[in-house]
């Protein structure tokens, strides 16, 4: 914990005042949005951590969770400005698995991938594995994103892997899971393709599928 | 206004002059898996007599009874554990279960007068619980919440509890038989949520003065140090009008002894001695 930036750690302490005047800084001295969020990013990384150890209570993963939106409501403006010369570099389905509600991750990416120019169909919470096959069947998205932070949601995943390769669709989409608790062997359990480690990764993920860079 | 219950042998008047009525919450298997698993086994006859037994010698007036747990079938199990409670102890019960049937069938072998739990706002639990509670002549538990949930402020509470009023006068139900539970959610998920709860108290007692319960604990699910927030909300509720609590009486009794006594409710502070001279360890 003690190689977090300041920012990082403000955010692990709860520290709303301090990270929305961090944040402001860096914004003026022109630091690029995507750095602000991978350090937040640290910070809610920590904050996971504690919470799953029973450090940290349900109330403070909650207030973490506002925190952060009111960083992001900061950096959403400067977001939706980075890379958007393109048309829509292609569609992506987003969700979080059935059982789960939590979608603080899951906005954070679906910002990301609307500022680099992505069209995004978020699907919301609780989404039930035949809504993801039927979704994507109708818009033809190459790319799912599967969010959840519960452990025990990995069956879930599961479920909407096998869904998606019984409606014939497993080889015309990848798969990318994401979330505090995703790591490999989650991924593999799940038949996933690709295990997206922060927003940013999930992000590249989505442009090297739609061939670009 | 006085809600009577009966056991065989026993009568008990619920009132906000008298000392606090408290509803033994332990014969339930949510988040008990040695009761989950005896009822799911048919091996549950020792443990339902021990925690019967034991709520009672702790101070519980009524005993909540509900046996709903994953393979269990609740129209046969919950009438057999009525009436193993029945045997034991022999205070007035709570039945408590989502399913009409194992109300009914419980209804049938219970001696003296019930409380119900519960009825929701909903039309479906409307029509099928109310018609047993004017039928067996109970009391009933009133939950302010329906198909959409437990709303998260009072105004739609409180139309809840209207309609379900209303309902109860049409079918025939004396009002004092109706006992209201405000419903709590955690604060530690929504820090206002005591708020809704203690508001909704306060405009149910001022509209229809009627008992109120409340199954207190919830209010402090996913925080750290529990009881010192389920006492803290226990005495407010008790002071804005709760006045029969669904408890681990055990653990509840000091906080409620100690608030009836500050509500004029324990004459000479007799109730509130007598405890301490028998628990001295818990002060």
């Amino acid at each position: 914990m003690s190689n977090l930036t300041q920012l990082a750690r403000a955010l692990v302490d709860l520290d709303e005042e301090l990270v929305s005047s961090l944040v402001k800084q860096k914004i003026e001295a022109g630091e690029p949005p995507l750095n602000i969020i991978k350090e937040c990013n640290e910070g809610m990384g920590q904050i996971g951590k504690l919470f799953e150890t029973n450090e940290y209570y349900l109330s403070e993963l909650i207030m973490s969770g506002e925190i952060l939106k009111g960083v992001m409501s900061e950096l959403e403006p400067l977001l939706a400005n980075v890379e958007k010369d393109s048309s829509s570099a292609g569609v992506v389905v987003i969700g979080t698995v059935k059982d789960d509600i939590h979608d603080i991750g899951k906005n954070i990416v679906v910002t990301l991938l609307k500022g680099t120019g992505f069209e995004v169909v978020d699907l919301g919470v609780d989404v039930p594995a035949e809504t993801f096959v039927k979704t994507m069947r109708e818009t033809g998205a190459k790319v799912l994103g599967l969010s959840a932070l519960l452990n025990f949601t990995f069956p879930a995943m599961k479920e909407v892997v096998d869904q998606l390769a019984a409606a014939g669709l497993r080889d015309k989409v990848k798969v990318m899971i994401g979330g505090a608790p995703c790591n490999e062997e989650v991924r593999q359990f799940a038949g996933a393709d690709f295990l997206a480690k922060d927003a940013a990764t999930g992000v590249s993920f989505c442009k090297q599928i739609y061939g670009q860079n | 206004m006085e809600t009577r219950l009966a056991s065989a042998a026993r009568e008990l008047m619920i009132s906000s002059d008298k000392q606090t009525t408290l509803i033994g919450e332990r014969i339930n298997p949510t988040g008990k898996k040695k009761l989950a698993e005896a009822l799911q086994k048919g091996e549950y006859d020792e443990i339902v007599r021990r925690e019967a037994r034991e709520q009672v010698d702790a101070g519980a007036d009524v005993l909540d009874v509900n046996v709903g747990a994953g393979g269990v079938d609740e129209i046969a199990v919950l009438p057999e554990v009525v009436k193993i409670v029945m045997d034991e102890v022999d205070v007035p019960l709570c039945i408590d279960s989502g399913n009409p049937h194992a109300i009914e069938a419980a209804l049938k072998v219970y001696k003296g007068k019930p409380l119900i739990n519960s009825v929701k706002g909903e039309e479906q639990s409307l029509q099928t619980v109310l018609p047993l509670v004017k039928e067996y002549g109970a009391a009933v538990i009133a939950l302010p919440l329906d198909q959409n949930g437990i709303p998260n402020n009072a105004d739609d509470r409180i139309k809840l509890v209207d309609r379900i009023v209303e309902r109860c006068v049409k079918t025939g139900i004396p009002i004092e038989d109706i006992v209201i539970d405000c419903l709590a959610l955690s604060v530690g998920v929504d820090y206002h949520a005591g708020l809704v709860t203690l508001e909704t108290i306060k405009r149910v007692k001022e509209n229809y003065g009627v008992n109120m319960t409340l199954g207190a604990s919830n209010i402090s699910f996913s925080l750290p140090g529990r009881e010192a927030v389920n006492d803290a909300f226990l005495s407010i509720a008790m002071a804005a009008g709760v006045t029969c609590p669904v408890v681990n009486v055990a653990k509840a009794r000091k906080c409620v002894l100690s608030t009836d006594l500050i509500l004029g409710r324990d004459k000479y502070a007799l109730r509130y001695i007598k405890y301490y001279r028998q628990n001295k360890e818990q002060f």
